[in-house]
């Protein structure tokens, strides 16, 4: 007889409820880590560093560890923790305005030391929690309530690529751009995570995974129309992919 | 205690946290404190101990943070500007109610200043540089071995109350050399480990959540409520002071750190010229010794308050002193530092006799 497989909810993550919206991306991200944090059996001596955003409340939702930074400074708070007890592992969940504005130093210099923690990017090209203003992975011609008129080159620059920006700091050991709108790109994502995890546990250096994820609130779209959205602009603009791998494939 | 060494005082006060048991350091450059970052990055190692230097002071007080989550004894150094940037994480640390360990070397300000000795932070450290209720333990030395003894009592004091301390120093503690007897080093096993709060995984036991965060004001008010009681208890319990010949004294002077040490020489000449003066130092300057003053005050006629800034501890000594004797103020700043010829004059001046 065949072991029978039920669907249930991760040990990971806790019993509390999402505080996302309808359509939103947190909760599939939230539960693929929780799996990998399951099926590595390191849920007891897991570190959650959430970040200033709509995941704010992040430390919460996973049955491991967990703090919240200070805006932006999560790959700092999660460098103390590491250096501190290299032994447990070390992740943060981190938006687009939190890692991408106030954060870039931080992140930019925790992948350059290679430092030893995992961070999971979520790239919806706006601010969510504060009312949907411009991110700086924001599109160019976007419309944002701090973008009215369309994010414009003139005035707002460019949207910023992180993945490309981080490929180039030798301190990478795994670096991949993802999104989770097919059940296909969902298996992909996690397999994405799990390698991150992996760089981190073999002590390989930094790893990061972007998502690009969909904020149908303050797009202002249905979820099916944002997944669309997602599809045929995000992906022009951040193409998903493999930046580095130092981990390798599982033989 | 070991035989005494000549040793620079930012050097000083790092092998003082070393032999406290501090074995991880995060840090910036800056002047006039380099000298710390710098011997931790040397001596660190060899004591099996972690130094990272950090890529802006923004940085250190979050990996600060972080390690504080997690028990462990740690530290950073910086001085006045950079403190400035770590007033965001200090904000944080309080709020998550995180034991570690600041050193401000103070230099003259405001803005990019200058990299001489000033006592112009007083406020910022005394009275939270970053938002909120909250209050940092600010104990400030006026010697290198002063500064050496209180170091192991910072680290103790943020432990015991799960809160930051500052050692309010100043340029001229950071680059001046005396002679200077250190503790043994403090056995690592007798370190609490803080296994009861602290980030260190959740194998089982229900998981720890650290945070200055609540999205209900009902709940953060209470949050507020515990730091509140904890800094009622530490005003009660961790007052510290030097009083020197007050009894007789018909003025009071006050000064802390560096100009403290300065007025003791005042001390001694306004003494030798027939004048009956005594010198009120506070050590703890959050908590402030507002009682042990005003009870000093009594008959007395006059206070005279001397910094090297343009008045800020004086308004905590006015709070003391209650409007009971006149309090006059004497100050240089800027990274000036009053000579004792100047100050005696000053205390001349204030009580009639200037030439």
């Amino acid at each position: 007889m065949s072991a029978i497989k039920t669907f249930k909810r991760p040990n990971a993550l806790s019993s509390k409820e999402f505080t996302y919206c309808p359509g939103c991306h947190h909760g599939i991200v939230h539960r693929l880590i929780a799996e990998i944090i399951d099926e590595f059996e390191i849920q007891g001596k897991t570190l959650m560093v959430a970040p200033v955003g709509c995941s704010v409340f992040a430390y919460t939702f996973f049955d491991v560890d967990g703090t919240v930074a200070a805006h932006g400074r999560a790959p700092a708070v999660a460098t103390g923790m590491k250096r501190a007890r290299p032994d447990n592992i070390v992740f943060t969940y981190q938006g687009d305005g939190d890692l991408a504005a106030i954060g870039t130093a931080e992140i930019i210099h925790a992948a350059n030391r290679g430092e030893k923690i995992t961070t999971i990017f979520i790239n919806n090209a706006i601010y969510g929690m504060t009312g949907g203003q411009m991110a700086p992975t924001t599109l160019l011609g976007m419309k944002t309530t701090t973008s009215p008129y369309g994010r414009k080159a003139e005035n707002e620059g460019y949207p910023i690529h992180v993945c490309e920006l981080l490929k180039e700091t030798a301190g990478v050991a795994y670096l991949e751009r993802v999104t989770v709108n097919s059940p296909s790109e969902v298996i992909k994502a996690k397999k994405a995570i799990k390698k991150a995890f992996t760089a981190q546990i073999k002590g390989l250096g930094f790893s990061l995974v972007e998502v690009l994820s969909t904020c149908p609130t303050n797009w202002g779209m249905s979820p099916k129309e944002a997944m669309k959205w997602l599809d045929e602009n995000m992906k022009k603009e951040f193409p998903i992919g493999v930046f580095v791998d130092k981990v390798g494939d599982e033989k | 205690m070991s035989e005494k060494l000549m040793v620079k005082g930012n050097e000083a006060m790092a092998e003082a946290a070393i032999r406290a048991g501090c074995r991880l350091y995060f840090g910036y450059p800056i002047t006039p404190q380099s000298e710390l970052t710098e011997y931790m990055a040397r001596r660190l190692p060899e004591v099996k101990g972690t130094f990272l230097q950090s890529e802006s002071e923004v940085a250190a007080v979050n990996m600060i943070y972080g390690a504080a989550s997690t028990g462990t004894r740690v530290m950073t150094s910086t001085s006045s500007p950079g403190f400035s940037l770590m007033q965001e994480g200090v904000s944080y640390i309080t709020g998550a109610q995180l034991p570690c360990v600041f050193i401000n070397v103070v230099r003259g300000g405001p803005g990019l200043g200058d990299i001489q000795p000033a006592q112009s932070d007083y406020f910022q450290g005394t009275k939270g540089g970053g938002h909120g209720d909250y209050r940092l333990i600010t104990l400030a030395p006026s010697s290198i071995q002063e500064a050496v003894d209180l170091i192991p009592l910072a680290f103790e004091l943020a432990d015991e109350y799960r809160n930051p301390s500052l050692i309010l120093a100043d340029g001229m503690l950071g680059q001046m050399m005396e002679p200077v007897s250190f503790s043994e080093f403090k056995d690592l096993s007798e370190l609490p480990d803080h296994s009861d709060w602290a980030m260190q995984g959740n194998e089982g036991r229900e998981p720890h959540k650290i945070t200055s965060f609540d999205i209900d004001p009902n709940k953060l008010e209470e949050m507020n409520m515990v730091y509140n009681e904890k800094y009622k208890e530490i005003m009660e319990k961790e007052v510290r002071y030097e009083a020197t010949q007050v009894k007789d004294a018909e003025y009071i002077m006050v000064a802390y750190g560096t100009m403290g040490r300065i007025l003791s020489n005042v001390l001694k000449m306004a003494r030798n010229e027939g004048i009956k003066v005594g010198l009120f130092r506070p050590i703890s300057l959050w908590p402030f010794p507002y009682k042990a003053l005003n009870d000093l005050i009594k008959g007395k006629k006059g206070v005279l308050t001397v910094e090297m800034s343009t008045g800020q501890m004086v308004e905590d000594v006015k709070l003391g002193v209650n409007g009971e004797i006149p309090v006059n103020f004497y100050g240089r700043t800027g990274g000036v530092v009053p000579t004792p010829n100047e100050v005696l004059e000053q205390l001349k001046q204030m009580i009639g006799r200037g030439e």
